[in-house]
């Protein structure tokens, strides 16, 4: 594996850096909340994302995608990060697909991949039952009767809950809480009898959702995988999905970082530039060593996924916790380096402060994948 | 060597997958073919070290190597052992003991990225470093950047030979981080230089051949403007050295003194007032050092100490939370040592190198007090049989992490140049 995107990478990488900047910048995220759009991001947006190939960078070319590698999803989503574009990347081109490609049939995959190519299909992950990433701790129950399965249970904090076609469940089909057998992950349609879906207002503009389920009958071809062994393929969706969120993370952070240390250079203080003090030197020196380090580690972690599975999951743990520590001490030093305006609401610092919280709690905080990383080492 | 279109130029194995993306003609295939090509002499290359390497590196080379079993070089150098003599001087006949410098000083001629194949395929084997030199290390490059024809012939290829000894003499009592104020004083008198004044830090001068010295050959006020590089024989009447005991114990460090010492003229490196350029150029070779120190002589680690477990875990958890953020910054730290290599192979300019002396010689302070953490009053012990080899080599790990954030220029400097040059902030009114 190489530490160096290639060319194409790259290429990618500035192609998405430009359009997002001149079709999706921060003001349009300020746009969709000021204006509270319902859907949360714009679909116009997407389907143009859509048809540069963005939805399907994984899904390989029979289905209709790219098939580009992580390599180039994660280039993908850390452009993203720099514009804080809201879209269903994420959860669609990164969650919903990687959750078919690794646990679906053929017939899963000939239904939904397309779809999730061109943009058409939107997908969001139904995991979390409490207010802390505990994927074991699995309660909504999926009993069998006949050949379907009944949900029952709630869900919190689905990230673009509020309005994807599909949502991937996962459910407890046995066993007891914190058990890994007995997972089982359905794909339910977001519009199916029983399911109630509350649309939350998060810190960071973007869409979640708290989900009941109620008595809601699904067929069996909604079952991913075998019943109650659906707890691999979880931890290897989940670890995709820290990985592409940590490289979003990275562009948010080097985003901030640069607006900043551009103030920096353009605020005068007691007559000379701010910049020219060495107790803020030194704390944006010390954080562009930190951001270097996290850049390799991200790197390492896409590249990971396409060429080395073993090391995947200690990798994702690393990426995330790194990008976890350094998001919330970026984003802080940010606020403070700007004084007065950067805790005003015109600079837009703010958002990606908000932004980082929020993806400092999903798919598990600092303090769930430090144990975890040291559970896969072995102490 | 073409640039692959590739992302794994080493594995041979294509990232993306018979395309290639351009949001602007959609589809092109990518020109594999191309990178194959190019590839497969590196691949028949790495084939050639791996089995000259399997051939001539004795068994006791790849074992982990002990605190007095380097080799140095220099007149008085001793090997080990006959293996670690015979693995030299195998090294040495091939170039490699500077693998990417010139043939006709005695180097390997190699590439950047079969440079790279050489190094990772003695680190699969564990081979030592045939050799530890500062001029190797940090002479080598500034020669062969600013010597002259003969200078590169004499200083260089010596060196490679193992015949020369090298310390550097650039701090002064009075000049550490503000190593633009030394006095250390050459005068110019023609065909010779006459110098006067004292030097600091200078490692392992009581052992040394040589030592390449910063000296003031402007006015002393001159600053920058007024300094010179001088390679001098240790050996000349004048010169005298005296160790300094450190915190670990050790005596690593000199101070080395010049009461008229004659260097002839022809021992200047550079321009004469040019030295400053020099010192620059090499100071980056040694943060380049500093950042990998400790990677060849087994430390200590805090995986290797024995620890209560309950349930399949560290049983303190304050102590595991502690392991954990140190071996995830050490992950991190060989992620981004690789990702230098990478890059130069590349061919890619980069501010990485920079910041390697920062965070490795932090990240040994971290490991340093992780250590004494986990060991509680068992790593305090100084000597005695009281205490295992392992925890008295912890303390004196402890204590020498110490130096390293302050030799070869502090963390603070470090920040400092940092903030100048790879974020181009503007600089302090002086």
């Amino acid at each position: 594996m190489s530490l160096v995107r290639n060319e194409e990478q790259r290429r990618l990488q500035e192609t998405a850096e430009d359009f997002l900047r001149r079709n999706a910048p921060v003001s349009a995220l300020r746009k969709l909340r000021d204006e509270g759009d319902s859907l949360g991001y714009s679909r116009k947006l997407w389907q143009e994302m859509a048809e540069l190939g963005w939805a399907g960078i994984i899904v390989p070319q029979q289905y209709g995608g790219l098939e580009f590698g992580f390599a180039g999803m994660g280039a993908l989503l850390q452009a993203s990060g720099h514009t804080l574009t809201a879209s269903p990347l994420l959860a669609t081109a990164v969650i919903g697909a990687s959750t078919i490609l690794l646990g679906g049939d053929e017939a899963q995959k000939d239904t939904w991949l397309p779809g999730i190519a061109s943009g058409q299909t939107t997908l969001a992950l139904a995991l979390e039952e409490t207010h802390h990433h505990d994927p074991l701790g699995v309660e909504l129950s999926a009993a069998a009767q006949g050949d379907s399965y009944v949900l029952q249970g709630r869900k919190l904090f689905v990230a673009d809950g509020h309005s994807a076609e599909q949502l991937i469940v996962a459910a407890r089909s046995s066993g007891a809480k914190h058990g890994e057998d007995g997972i089982s992950l359905f794909l339910v349609a977001g519009d199916a009898l029983g399911v109630l879906r509350k649309r939350t207002i998060m810190a960071d503009s973007r869409n979640a959702a708290n989900i009941e389920f109620d008595r809601v009958r699904v067929p069996p071809d909604a079952l991913l995988g075998a019943a109650g062994q659906g707890w691999p393929l979880l931890e290897a969706v989940l670890d995709r999905a820290r990985i592409a969120l940590a490289a979003e993370m990275l562009g948010n952070c080097w985003e901030c970082f640069n607006r900043t240390v551009e103030y920096l250079k353009q605020r005068e203080q007691f007559g000379v530039k701010i910049g020219s003090f060495q107790a803020l030197q030194h704390r944006a020196a010390n954080l562009y060593t930190e951001l270097e380090m996290a850049t390799s580690v991200v790197l390492q972690a896409c590249a990971s996924v396409d060429d080395d599975p073993q090391q995947v999951a200690l990798l994702a743990s690393l990426a995330k916790a790194k990008l976890n520590e350094l998001s919330k001490q970026v984003t802080n030093e940010a606020v403070q380096m700007h004084g007065g305006i950067g805790v005003t609401d015109e600079l837009e610092i703010g958002f990606f402060l908000k932004r980082a919280r929020v993806a400092m709690q999903l798919f598990g905080d600092s303090r769930y994948h430090r144990d975890r990383y040291a559970a896969l080492s072995g102490y | 060597m073409p640039i692959p279109c590739c992302g794994n130029p080493l594995t041979g194995k294509c990232y993306h997958r018979r395309r290639f993306f351009d949001t602007r003609t959609s589809f092109r295939a990518c020109h594999c073919r191309v990178y194959r090509v190019s590839m497969e002499p590196l691949q028949q290359f790495r084939e050639e070290v791996r089995q000259w390497l399997a051939e001539n590196c004795p068994a006791a080379m790849r074992e982990p190597i002990n605190p007095g079993e380097q080799f140095w070089g220099g007149r008085n150098a001793i090997f080990s052992s006959e293996d670690s003599r015979l693995w030299f001087e195998r090294m040495r006949e091939r170039g490699w003991t500077a693998p990417e410098w010139p043939r006709e000083y005695g180097g390997g001629g190699l590439s950047p990225a079969q440079g790279k194949v050489l190094k990772q395929e003695m680190q699969a084997i564990n081979a030592r470093a045939p050799i530890f030199n500062l001029g190797i290390w940090m002479l080598g490059p500034a020669i062969l950047e600013y010597g002259s024809e003969q200078q590169k012939h004499r200083f260089v290829a010596a060196t490679l030979r193992g015949e020369i000894r090298w310390c550097q003499g650039y701090s002064e009592p009075g000049a550490g981080s503000d190593l633009a104020k030394l006095q250390c004083k050459a005068e110019d008198r023609g065909d010779h230089f006459l110098v006067n004044g004292s030097k600091i830090w200078t490692t392992k001068a009581d052992h040394c051949d040589w030592i390449f010295c910063l000296v003031r050959t402007g006015p002393p006020t001159s600053k920058q403007q007024g300094i010179s590089f001088l390679l001098i024989d240790m050996e000349t009447e004048g010169i005298s050295t005296s160790p300094i005991s450190l915190i670990s114990g050790e005596s690593d460090f000199c101070t080395t003194f010049f009461d008229n010492v004659r260097v002839p003229r022809e021992n200047l490196l550079g321009e004469l007032n040019q030295g400053w350029s020099v010192a620059k150029f090499l100071l980056g070779h040694e943060r380049k050092l500093m950042s990998e120190m400790g990677a060849d002589i087994p430390s200590v680690e805090p995986a290797s100490l024995p620890m209560e477990y309950a349930n399949g875990k560290m049983a303190d958890p304050e102590l595991r939370r502690q392991r954990v953020e140190y071996d995830m910054l050490m992950h991190s730290l060989r992620l981004t040592h690789a990702r230098v290599l990478d890059e130069h192979v590349a061919g890619l300019q980069s501010h990485l190198p920079l910041i390697m002396k920062y965070l490795g010689t932090e990240a040994e302070k971290v490991k340093g007090e992780l250590l004494l953490a986990m060991l509680g009053s068992a790593g305090l012990g100084w000597e005695g049989e009281e205490f295992s080899v392992s925890q008295r080599k912890a303390l004196r790990q402890w204590a020498m992490s110490k130096t390293l954030t302050i030799a070869g220029g502090t963390s603070e400097i470090q920040l400092n140049i940092i903030a100048k040059r790879a974020l181009q902030l503007p600089q302090q009114p002086t």
